[in-house]
């Protein structure tokens, strides 16, 4: 979705400001939400991508004045009140009053934790050969769909070239909807500033994104 | 999702969401969903166990060990998976590696995809709107926001992270360590510099 987390390129927002000795939470309840996310997904309440998907679906104007854990709680509630994991009746109340919903995995129990502390799996195997190998000329593909996508709007329409190829790994377009996991080729293209920006970008920079197969056509 | 988002101008912002952070996890708990200690336990790793220092050995490894960065930048994933000390790692950790010729740096435009097992959580500029909006656009105006200068005739490398891949940067090893032990090395690798928004720590320098 076009949606205002798609910031790359993006003027106005200021200077960036590094906070010297920065604390791993500013607020109790920021560990609180994180640890919330961690355990709800291990447990099978939602993946990754669908969890993403929430929080840009956030409206604009809440989306830019929240902060990082703001949005991480907004989208969590909202994504657990969709699936039908709480009520809108247990948030009045305060408390569950509405019976629970299975959880795919199970509670997360303590000594589960050590296993959320590393990545999941994402690469799957292949279904069909890649189309691109490295250094071909490839062309972000213009698409705009209102769902979730992992293709950033600053490149789509250019051409780069193929730098990496990573394999084929689960597909986030298709499983932020819940459509499977549709796994893609995935590579990592290499612009040009100059041919991103114009004559407005750095012509010493270059700029990569993780692009998947069904983003790129050939150039 | 207008209630949801209703705003009690009676409260501060911070106290509400405190308010509603309390009640979502008395709900998932009272539904058998979550077990407060384990999200304690989620916290307590997050505070004490992962960090920059995993990814600082990492990186004073491959300063030391030529056939280890070999293998580290061929498959960071699994030769830092060899290294018993260091904290465990997910799958496609690509290490960038920083030459007189090229300065990497990481963002995630899109949210705040960041190689948490190596740097832990992100710092809170990362996942900001300045640093995603511009790093892709005017990177070596961020770099001045850091105060980081890099040569004009040294290629600026960005690497957006837009999906299950993380990038760590493996800087360049600062002069003057000539025999210096791993250990006295990594006290030298910043959190930044293994994001692309600073260099190693000079010998010397205080910390």
């Amino acid at each position: 979705m076009n949606g205002v987390h798609d910031m790359g390129g993006m003027d106005g927002f200021g200077k960036v400001e590094p906070e010297p000795n920065e604390p791993t939470f500013h607020a109790g309840w920021e560990a609180r939400v994180l640890a919330m996310v961690r355990a709800m997904g291990a447990a099978g309440a939602f993946n990754i991508d669908t969890s993403r998907f929430y929080r840009e679906t956030l409206p604009p104007h809440v989306y830019l004045s929240s902060s990082y854990y703001q949005k991480w709680f907004l989208g969590l509630e909202e994504m657990l009140l969709a699936k039908g994991y709480i009520a809108k009746e247990d948030v009045a109340a305060g408390h569950a009053v509405q019976p629970a919903k299975p959880l795919k995995h199970g509670k997360l129990g303590v000594g589960d934790v050590e296993r959320t502390m590393v990545r999941g799996k994402f690469a799957r195997p292949a279904l069909a050969p890649a189309k691109f190998k490295i250094g071909d000329r490839v062309r972000a593909r213009n698409i705009h769909p209102a769902t979730h996508t992992r293709l950033p709007r600053y490149v789509r329409g250019h051409v780069g070239v193929v730098e990496l190829n990573h394999g084929c790994h689960v597909f986030p377009d298709s499983a932020a909807m819940e459509l499977g996991e549709n796994p893609q080729w995935l590579y990592t293209v290499v612009f040009e500033g100059r041919d991103l920006w114009g004559a407005d970008g750095d012509p010493t920079s270059k700029i990569s994104i993780d692009a998947f197969e069904p983003y790129l056509d050939p150039a | 999702m207008s209630d949801l988002h209703h705003h009690d101008h009676d409260h501060s912002e911070l106290s509400e969401t405190e308010l509603r952070v309390r009640v979502l996890e008395t709900i998932l708990t009272e539904k058998g969903y979550v077990e407060p200690a384990a999200l304690d336990a989620i916290i307590q790793a997050y505070e004490t166990k992962i960090g920059p220092h995993n990814g600082a050995r990492v990186v004073a490894k491959a300063w030391t060990d030529p056939a280890f960065k070999t293998a580290l930048l061929e498959d960071g994933s699994k030769a830092i998976g060899t290294l018993g000390h260091v904290s465990r790692v997910g799958d496609h950790l690509v290490v960038i590696e920083n030459t007189p010729q090229r300065h990497n740096m990481v963002v995630c435009t899109l949210c705040s995809c960041y190689p948490w097992e190596m740097l832990g959580l992100p710092p809170v500029w990362y996942k900001a709107a300045p640093y995603r909006s511009r790093a892709v656009k005017d990177p070596r105006g961020v770099l001045a926001d850091f105060g980081v200068t890099v040569p004009t005739d040294t290629e600026i490398r960005v690497w957006d992270s837009t999906a299950e891949t993380r990038f760590l940067v493996l800087p360049m090893r600062p002069e003057g360590t000539e025999g210096w032990s791993e250990e006295q090395l990594a006290e030298l690798v910043t959190r930044d510099s293994m994001i692309g928004t600073g260099f190693p720590k000079k010998p010397g320098a205080p910390s």
